[in-house]
């Protein structure tokens, strides 16, 4: 394994750089360090033991007269073998998302729920999910929830099953399953996720994966109990049997882990809650360790429209790829494969593919290699090939946003918005997003009742100085970590939110009570890492999440203005009639008390209303019954009931 | 109210004033409204002859009726009405108390008439100039920040205040240092040194500089405040005194020296009463350093805000002369500023022993 020995060697010089550069502040002359920074490359050859001696390169001479105990290609090659899949992600289980105990307990809710989800949908069946988290004693009494470091969570869903033989490489093989040969859009991707978080159980707790599955109510229900055989990756399974289950049909996973149980941000709570918004055909019973449980009502009755699964686009592949695929393709010309194997190629334009790569439309695909696949390649990339199809993408569209929002959020407006489908290196997106703005009217009197009380110096009416909340998705999915890097809060951050009267900072979210809600829906969804935290920052991503910011921005300023009209109407009406009194007192008081003060008052009051409109202000600030203003798929709450069109089946709230 | 046999001052009768322009303006049906001389760089001109920066005709209008003014407007009133108390009872007060005092809460509603001090303030200074009456006048004093020591002899209240003997600390000079509170009964100084910086007033004040060059030493600590300036006004007018001023090296000791001699843009119409047009510039100059070899790395940096003052000045006509213009652009084309602390560098009593005497026997000044 030649790379592998590069790598050893590359970080044997890097440290010796290191040294080097270490050397001068130590206070040694500059001098030394310079020839030792010349001797690094040539240690490259010699082995990388011998390249580090420990501390050594402080030492003012290189160690010439012991003789350097060299290793032959044969020990080396003795101690060079593969490294499988789940050893390596053992050792970096960070990748994966189990950096932390409290990071660990919602990767692995989540990578239930996302399976379950994905199952239930691809079945098309409406879901009904059960997550429990509850804390495992071992025996012992149990400590209560914010104290204790193992869990166990069972997720239970309606799904289709699983068959017998499907279930132990399932969830205890990594890197096995349905969704990551094809480009479908799904909640999952790599195969990863489930096995990962078993592995990561069996790892802190020693406790096996537990599964229950049964495929229809004639079927009996399977028991598994299954680990992960880390050095082959490979399933082993500890238990099986049949049991009696009252499910009629389903899945039903068990993990203990090691985790720690911990409310507010980027917690299993929140988690529960953002997958509702994005998810309003969900039924869903939250049982969390402590407190109360939570059962959410399905509130949008049809399940989203199928994904389709599409053939890849030419300008997303990458050149290995396309040998890989020239060599397995089935079909026996080359302008066949072009057509067959991939989306929007058609024989006319295969054909023209062929021509421009100065090959033969009918070669055998298997015999282009080497030049010819890369002239090949650059031909795809210099033909004009239509976008590809992006009926193979299932948004939650914007009554169901609307929907979601509406039901968890509390506020005064709501405005969702889909874009039309998009295209990154060839893979279709739609980006969609919503807002919920204000604090809702069930909140807004007590604020009024704080308000009675004359303010003092340096105190401001509402605690305004609140940032926007970014709440992300992809694929149905919330992301909780690493809002930073990911390039829908990049997105949200360069968007102009002042131009709709919003206040924002420099380089900050915009300030206000308000929830920004976006989702990228995908056939492949750039993950900036395996965890699935953050949306990379293509530019034809961010554009698109722009552009349905600002339109969510459009409206969201269109209903503040039409607001503000209102309130300062009304505000110039009493702005007089309160100054009055005041300017009255003080004119008074200036001339001694002699002054007719009622006279004076009407005097001002008859000129006061006169100015302000008198009854023509009335109807600017009444309502004209307009709807919400004209914006589309909004709601906007006031005291007085609910403007807007309210998706079919949402109960308005109480 | 008041006493109903005492006779109105003018200043309460220009303040009652205020009261008739509403009284007046809602009998004939029109809106309220106050015109007031505009308070801007854009206002002010640079007479030339008299050296002194005047304020020019443009007012702007404060009227009742408008939603934007309508706050303003009834302050404007709330703020004549207060001072028009303090008329009555004969009393002097500071800003702050004079937004207590007008703060309240307006009748069936939760909005404070103010909410902050910096509301308050700019209204006193828009009455001084509409009413032409001076702060004095109008009972309002600052704080008293500002020292004074040499062989001056004042009548404070019927106290008798001999400045020459009043140690290193000196006497505090009051806000308000018109004739009828402060009386001036001897000076036989030569001059009068006003210094911009409180600790280098009191190095010259402890090394008695004051005794062996016969001068008044005041400072204000910082941009002097009204009184100093008037003290000083009083004395170069009553005692024929010629006044030098010690500043920093850097715009907004330039900028201070130019209040002192010819009034500031904010309250232009003061000038009269408060300039000093005859007023020197000692030091620190930019020629300085390379004239009483200051090193280099005493000086300051000039940062981007100093370089736009110091850009806004050379544009004023009243640093127009060739000898300012000089002045100002050799500090930019050195890029440093000097503390007058800097001189310190050099000896403890450099300023006193050396810096000074030299200045004066070379008659070193600016004008």
């Amino acid at each position: 394994m030649p790379s592998k020995t590069n790598a050893r060697s590359r970080a044997s010089k890097r440290a010796a750089k290191r040294k080097a550069a270490a050397a001068p502040k130590g206070g040694a002359p500059l001098k030394r360090a310079a020839p030792l920074k010349r001797l690094a490359p040539s240690k490259r050859a010699a082995p990388p033991k011998a390249a580090a001696p420990p501390n050594g390169a402080a030492a003012p001479k290189p160690p010439v007269t012991k003789p350097v105990p060299t290793v032959s290609a044969v020990e080396m090659g003795a101690r060079q073998r593969e490294i499988s899949v789940s050893e390596f992600f053992t050792k970096n289980r960070h990748l994966l998302g189990f950096d932390n105990p409290r990071k660990a307990l919602l990767t692995c809710v989540k990578e239930a729920v996302d399976n379950a989800l994905d199952a239930c949908e691809e079945a098309g069946i409406l879901p009904d999910v059960v997550i429990k988290v509850e804390v495992a004693a071992n025996g012992e009494a149990a400590p209560p929830a914010s104290q204790a470091t193992r869990f166990r969570i069972t997720v239970t869903d309606n799904g289709p099953g699983i068959v017998r033989q499907q279930i132990p490489p399932i969830f205890a093989k990594l890197l096995y399953g349905s969704k990551f040969h094809r480009l479908r859009q799904s909640r999952g991707q790599q195969g990863i996720g489930i096995s990962a978080a078993g592995m990561y159980g069996q790892l802190t707790t020693g406790k096996p994966v537990v599964i229950v599955s049964r495929t229809s109510p004639r079927a009996p229900a399977h028991y598994f109990e299954v680990q992960i055989d880390t050095k082959k990756n490979e399933p082993r399974i500890l238990e099986k049997k049949q049991i009696a289950w009252e499910a009629p049909r389903g899945t039903q996973v068990t993990l203990e882990v090691e985790g720690r149980y911990q409310k507010g941000r980027a917690s299993v709570d929140e988690y529960v809650e953002q997958t509702i918004i994005a998810n309003p055909h969900v039924k869903l019973t939250y049982l969390p360790p402590e407190g109360e449980s939570k059962a959410y009502r399905r509130t949008f009755e049809q399940l989203p429209a199928s994904p389709r699964e599409i053939k890849p686009h030419p300008y997303g592949i990458e050149l290995g790829m396309l040998l890989k695929m020239l060599q397995d393709t089935t079909h026996h010309t080359l302008s066949g494969f072009l057509s067959a194997d991939f989306s929007r190629v058609s024989p006319n334009v295969a054909d023209g593919i062929c021509k421009s790569a100065g090959l033969s439309p009918r070669a055998r695909p298997r015999d282009v290699h080497g030049q010819a696949a890369e002239s090949l390649y650059k031909a795809i990339q210099a033909t004009k090939i239509m976008a590809p199809p992006t009926n193979c993408l299932s948004p939650i569209g914007e009554p169901a946003i609307l929907s979601g929002l509406y039901q968890q959020i509390k506020g005064e407006f709501y405005t969702a918005v889909s874009r039309p489908p998009a295209v990154y290196r060839g893979n279709p997106f739609i980006i969609e997003a919503g807002l919920a703005y204000g604090r809702g009217p069930e909140q807004a009197p007590p604020a009024q009742a704080k308000k009675a009380v004359p303010l003092a110096e340096g105190e401001s009416h509402d605690g305004d100085d609140e940032l926007a909340r970014v709440i992300r998705y992809a694929n149905r999915v919330p992301l909780l970590y690493q809002p930073s890097a990911c390039a829908i809060t990049k997105a949200a951050l360069d968007t102009t939110w002042r131009h709709y009267g919003i206040a924002q900072s420099r380089g900050a979210l915009p300030a206000g009570p308000m929830v920004v809600f976006v989702h990228m829906a995908s056939v492949w969804v750039p993950f900036t890492s395996e965890s699935k935290e953050a949306i990379a920052d293509y530019d034809e991503i961010h554009k698109e999440i722009n552009l349905a910011l600002r339109e969510c921005g459009r409206r969201l300023g269109a209903f503040l203005r039409r607001r503000e009209r209102a309130h300062s109407e009304f505000r110039r009406r009493n702005i007089f009639a309160l100054y009055i009194e005041e300017v009255v007192e003080s004119c008074n008081r200036l001339k001694g008390g002699r002054l007719p003060t009622t006279k004076l008052k009407e005097q001002l009051q008859r000129m006061a209303l006169k100015l302000t409109g008198g009854d023509k202000t009335d109807q600017l600030v009444g309502k004209n019954g307009s709807g919400p203003e004209g914006l589309p798929n909004s709601i906007i709450v006031t005291p007085e009931g609910v403007e807007g069109a309210l998706p079919a089946g949402v109960p308005e709230k109480a | 109210m008041a006493t109903k046999t005492r006779k109105p001052t003018a200043v309460e009768k220009k303040l009652i004033g205020i009261a008739d322009v509403v009284v007046d303006a809602a009998q004939r049906r029109r809106d309220p409204t106050f015109a007031i001389p505009v308070r801007a760089l854009s206002n002010v001109t640079f007479n030339a002859r008299k050296g002194l920066i005047e304020m020019g005709k443009r007012k702007q209008v404060r009227s009742f009726f408008n939603v934007a003014m309508a706050k303003r407007f009834m302050q404007t009133v709330l703020v004549a009405d207060a001072l028009c108390e303090l008329q009555r009872a004969d009393l002097t007060t500071s800003l702050r108390e004079i937004y207590y005092r007008t703060k309240h809460t307006i009748k069936s509603s939760h909005e404070n008439t103010f909410d902050a001090q910096d509301e308050s303030d700019p209204l006193i200074e828009d009455l001084e100039v509409t009413l032409e009456a001076l702060r004095e006048e109008l009972h309002v004093r600052a704080e008293n920040r500002g020292s004074v020591v040499g062989p001056l002899l004042l009548a404070d209240d019927g106290d008798q205040v001999n400045c020459a003997r009043l140690g290193k600390g000196g006497y505090s000079v009051p806000s308000i240092v018109e004739p009828e509170y402060v009386q001036i009964r001897r000076c036989t100084a030569d001059f009068v040194l006003l210094v911009e910086k409180g600790t280098q007033w009191n190095r010259l004040s402890e090394d008695k500089f004051w005794r062996r060059y016969n001068c008044v030493l005041l400072t204000g600590n910082g941009q002097p405040p009204r009184g100093v300036r008037r003290l000083a006004r009083r004395l170069h007018e009553e005692y024929g005194l010629p006044v030098y001023v010690l500043v920093d090296n850097d715009p907004w000791g330039y900028y201070t020296y130019s209040v002192i001699k010819q009034g500031s843009i904010n309250l232009a119409f003061e000038s009269q009463r408060m300039a000093i047009p005859k007023a020197k510039f000692i030091g620190l100059s930019s020629a300085d350093p390379e004239a009483y070899g200051l090193p280099r790395n005493v000086g300051i940096k000039l940062n981007d805000k100093d370089i736009a003052r110091a850009r806004e000045l050379l544009s004023y006509t009243w640093f127009a002369k060739k000898p300012w213009q000089e002045e100002i652009k050799r500090m930019l084309a050195s890029g440093l500023k000097y503390e007058l602390d800097a001189l310190a560098n050099k000896d403890f009593q450099y300023l006193t022993k050396r810096y000074l005497p030299r200045k004066l026997k070379e008659k070193d000044w600016l004008d």
